[in-house]
């Protein structure tokens, strides 16, 4: 080809120098952070923008050269690794924000550390949550050594003379050793409280500038280099024609959704987005950076891949475009840049990802083992020292299985294959994650179910099979099943043939995950430390939860002192119990081992080691192991004590309401009352006196003497008279106070209602006689017999019609008599037709001294009415004044059988 | 475990931040639908992507990020106390 003669301006020994230059200015950038951080002079390097810029850590070696070949090979599916973040992040982030804050709050070293310590604190979910990661993450590793291979191996094809380019496998070998040495010399210089590492968080924001930058650059030079713009872009990609580049409904969605669940779970994810960062207010500025990132990144990889597909010769890799396009236009510097731009992708990943698996590994396989082996001299030794070199040991087994996986699988695969089953075995991590952050029913045991189920299935439909058939599944077992049952085929579970593998393998391992983890968290009751872990987490947002994980302690201060030495160091060690005892009021530094205190040194110490190994740490000192199930019932039962008795409270405080308006009503009837007797007595005096005072005056007048015999007659009927009103009146009173007692004697007999009317008009004759008045009677409805006190309800029908002859001032006076019987009731109305009782007196005329006018002031006292009422209410009935009948209207109600109530 | 109780009823500006929380939550399925929608538009015998469809494609990813900056710097005031699951 003539382009590839144009060829040879990088040189490869340039090559090797460059990407020398570049590790050193990492170099260095770590260098100055980490002493940086040191003196806690970080600034700007803590803010959104670097955070954002470490979240690229997603595009990997990946994206900067698959995402080309994948787009040449099947279209826009290449943008769904893209989508799933984006989705997540644009809304989702309150998410992503609880991870966080759980976190912060709990120390949280790693995905595996957050899942154990959740689920109880249990190593067991550590140890499966760490072998998922590595047995996931090791291909992805071996992923970025062979595209930094096939980058070099680029440029060596291109340079025929000079320094001749090391074999693949050797590459490959020197670029893991270097990666080692970087990510152990920043990694695990110190053991944080917290595993932070400023350095590295920032080498890697300068990286993820690099690889944008990069790629924008190459994007650029095709678009309007070597096509001629946009337009002429978009008619490229219209007359690109190929079948291939048709989207399939089932994987775009899919493929989606694991993306989205990948971005959560993966194990370099959560080291930056949670695990390096103590700000949640990050993400929001990171829910919309971080995307647009991604579209920016992605923004030319569909331009590269097409101006790649018309350009390059037929069978050229299409994963290496990115390079191969800029060197067949002889463009050496611009390649020189898309190199250093993978370079910075796969670098940036593996260091990342190594940290974050050694964290795991040692935390929760190797230390735990370590302990277990050295139990009795384990009291003296310094184990961060062991720590560290585990950590170290791990990342360099880490990117030994990494390049042990390049070598054996012959870095044949296209990138992209690889890059997705890695992303469906971290995905398996998310049931338990998400059940254990929002749902407090989920146990220990679903979360191992799930997951174990998860990983078999993943391993045995997607991972196993990836290496083809007859590697490690023979093809007997691809086209028959296993053990020969068609029905297991690692591709067609239960028949299910029509799906594409990786669907499948998505579909079939995340719906039994999720399934077993629901049926085994449903049918397990948890222990007690994974309940309050489970109210700790979900309830994150709302402050402390439940009682404090351990027990008022026998545990020595001297020895949990020696074993904070050994793991946070001396001096942070006596720093934090000389704190915690000038916090009790104590000299020295040694605190008393109080609840509070325990809880904070396993939290610190869960900084170091995670959850699992610090709890079974301090268990080992305090001896009873921890919080039991009579402690969160104590707790409950002291919080449901609390609630009842302010509930006893507050109906206490209802009831002295209640009484207190009661008194002030009694308060207000004795006031009513006694204003009442004073009226009474007042009113009393004053009946009283009128007629004493005439009976004295005439008496006295009588007693001079010489008098004539006719004036004495008179005098003296004046007297008797006087004297008869004041003894009708005092017979009133004494009536009334006798009804009013209740202590009247009553004399129940059948008695006809019409004899006692007829009696009672007969008496009543006698009250202003001169008047003639007619009388309107219902004589068949008075045919009734009343058992009552027939005496008495006269007394009160007597008393009724001298009222209406006395009062009704009509010029043809009528009297109306109305009996009804409703029920076991008589009603008996007697309505006349004056001009009745104005309605402001109608409440009053009951009352005792109540007079209508002074105009028939001779007639009586003013008692009548009230006796009225006093005797209805001792026969058990009442009596009313009845409004609205055209005249003064009564209505008198009495049972039809009285029987003896009153006493 | 007793909890502080809750208002029933909020005053204007909690509870706009609490509809404009509802409403992130509601992008991403918003998101997810408008990405799924090309999938209906093919006839059968389309084979070869159009510029059309990416153009949409990335535009819809450029209405997500916009919604997403409008949100967060009203979202951000929250503050994680009143962050419970509602």
């Amino acid at each position: 080809m003539r382009a590839r003669k144009r060829t040879t301006e990088v040189p490869f020994n340039l090559l090797v120098a460059a990407c020398l230059l570049y590790v050193i200015a990492l170099f260095a950038v770590a260098f100055v952070v980490e002493s940086r951080a040191r003196v806690g002079r970080l600034g700007w390097l803590r803010s959104p923008l670097v955070y954002t810029l470490s979240l690229s850590i997603y595009c990997t070696a990946w994206t900067f050269y698959g995402a080309v070949g994948y787009a040449a090979r099947s279209g826009l599916e290449f943008l769904t690794i893209y989508f799933g973040p984006t989705l997540v992040f644009v809304g989702w982030w309150w998410l992503l924000r609880k991870l966080v804050r759980i976190g912060r709050q709990y120390r949280v070293t790693s995905i595996a550390d957050l899942i154990s310590s959740r689920y109880g604190k249990s190593n067991t979910l550590g140890v499966i949550v760490t072998v998922i990661a590595v047995v996931a993450a090791t291909p992805y590793i071996a992923l970025q050594l062979q595209s930094v291979v096939l980058a070099f191996g680029v440029f060596a094809s291109a340079t025929p003379e000079g320094l001749t380019a090391p074999d693949a496998s050797q590459t490959a070998f020197w670029v893991a050793v270097g990666l080692a040495l970087f990510t152990i010399l920043f990694g695990t210089r110190n053991l944080d409280v917290k595993e932070q590492h400023h350095g590295i968080v920032t080498a890697i924001a300068v990286e993820a500038v690099v690889k944008l930058v990069a790629l924008v650059a190459v994007g650029c030079f095709v678009v309007w280099g070597i096509a001629g713009g946009l337009s002429d872009i978009f008619a490229r990609i219209d007359a690109a024609d190929l079948t291939a580049w048709q989207v399939q409904p089932g994987r775009w969605t899919g493929l989606i959704l694991l993306s989205a669940a990948a971005v959560i779970t993966l194990p370099r994810m959560f080291q930056v987005m949670v695990v390096e960062t103590n700000d949640e207010g990050h993400l929001s500025r990171a829910s919309w950076a971080f995307p647009l990132y991604l579209m920016v990144i992605s923004l030319f990889i569909l331009p590269i891949a097409v101006v790649g597909l018309e350009h390059l010769p037929a069978g050229s890799n299409p994963d290496m475009f990115v390079l191969t396009l800029p060197l067949a236009e002889g463009q050496g510097a611009l390649a020189m840049l898309a190199f250093l731009g993978g370079f910075s992708s796969a670098t940036s990943m593996v260091i990342v990802e190594s940290i974050a698996l050694a964290t795991m590994i040692s935390n929760h396989v190797v230390i735990p083992i370590w302990l277990r082996l050295h139990r009795t001299d384990a009291e003296r030794e310094d184990l961060r020292a062991v720590v560290l070199n585990a950590r170290r040991l791990a990342i360099a087994a880490v990117l030994a299985l990494g390049y042990g996986y390049y070598k054996v699988s012959g870095g044949s695969a296209a990138l992209a294959a690889i890059g997705l089953i890695a992303f469906l075995g971290v995905a398996q991590v998310l049931p338990a994650l998400i059940g254990g952050l929002f749902w407090r029913g989920a146990t220990r045991t679903g979360a191992i179910l799930g997951l174990v189920t998860g990983f078999v299935l993943w391993a045995y439909c997607s991972f196993l099979p990836s290496f083809g058939p007859g590697a490690v599944l023979s093809g007997a077992i691809f086209d028959d099943g296993l053990f020969g049952l068609s029905w297991l085929r690692p591709q067609a579970l239960f028949g299910t043939e029509g799906m594409d593998p990786l669907i499948h393998a998505l579909f079939w391992s995340m719906t039994l995950n999720t399934f077993a983890f629901c049926l085994g968290s449903l049918l397990t009751f948890p222990g007690p430390v994974e309940r309050l872990q489970g109210a700790a987490f979900v309830n994150v947002f709302q402050g402390g939860v439940g009682p404090q994980r351990w027990a008022q302690g026998q545990a020595e201060p001297e020895a949990l002192l020696s074993m904070a030495q050994r793991i946070l160091g001396e001096e942070a060690a006596l720093a934090l119990f000389e704190k915690a005892a000038r916090e009790q009021g104590k000299q020295g530094f040694l605190p008393d081992p109080t609840p509070g205190f325990l809880d904070a040194v396993e939290a610190r110490l869960s900084g170091a080691v995670g959850a699992a190994t610090a709890h079974a740490m301090i268990s080992q000192l305090v001896g009873r192991a921890t919080v039991s199930v009579e402690d969160l019932m104590a707790v409950a039962s002291e919080s449901a004590q609390i609630m009842e008795y302010s509930a006893r409270l507050e109906a206490r405080e209802a009831e002295l309401t209640r009484t207190a308006g009661a008194l002030r009503e009694a308060n207000e009837k004795l006031l009513q009352l006694s204003l009442q007797k004073d009226a009474f007595l007042s009113q009393i005096s004053h009946e009283l006196r009128t007629p004493m005072t005439s009976i004295r005056a005439f008496s006295e007048i009588l007693t001079e003497g010489a008098l004539p015999s006719e004036q004495v007659t008179r005098y003296g009927r004046i007297i008797h008279d006087e004297a008869k009103r004041l003894t009708r009146l005092l017979d009133d009173l004494l009536d009334l106070s006798v009804l009013e007692n209740g202590t009247v004697q009553l004399n129940l007999a059948l008695t006809s209602l019409h004899e006692m009317l007829e009696t009672a008009l007969t008496a009543a004759r006698q009250t202003r006689p001169e008047r003639s008045f007619a009388m309107i009677r219902d004589l068949p409805a008075e045919t009734i017999f009343l058992k009552t006190d027939a005496d008495r309800l006269t007394q009160v029908f007597i008393n009724l019609i001298s009222n209406a002859r006395k009062y009704c001032d009509a010029d043809a006076p009528e009297i109306r008599i109305a009996v009804r019987q409703r029920g076991a009731r008589v009603t008996v109305d007697f309505i006349d037709n004056g001009k009745g009782i104005p309605k402001e007196a109608q409440s009053l005329i009951f009352e005792k001294f109540a007079r209508l006018s002074d105009a028939n002031r001779a007639g009586g006292a003013g008692l009548g009415l009230a006796i009225c009422r006093e005797i209805m209410a001792n026969l058990g009935g009442s009596i009313a004044y009845l409004p609205g009948q055209g005249g003064a209207a009564f209505r008198v109600t009495v049972p039809l059988r009285l029987d003896q109530l009153a006493a | 475990m007793r909890r502080p109780a809750r208002p029933l009823f909020l005053a204007r500006a909690p509870y706009r931040l609490r509809r404009l929380r509802d409403a992130a939550r509601l992008l991403p399925i918003l998101g997810f639908l408008l990405l799924l929608l090309p999938l209906l538009w093919a006839g059968s015998d389309r084979s070869t992507l159009t510029s059309g469809e990416v153009l949409y494609y990335f535009g819809v990813w450029v209405v997500l990020i916009l919604c997403a900056a409008a949100f967060a710097p009203g979202l951000k005031g929250s503050d994680a106390g009143e962050e419970e699951d509602d």
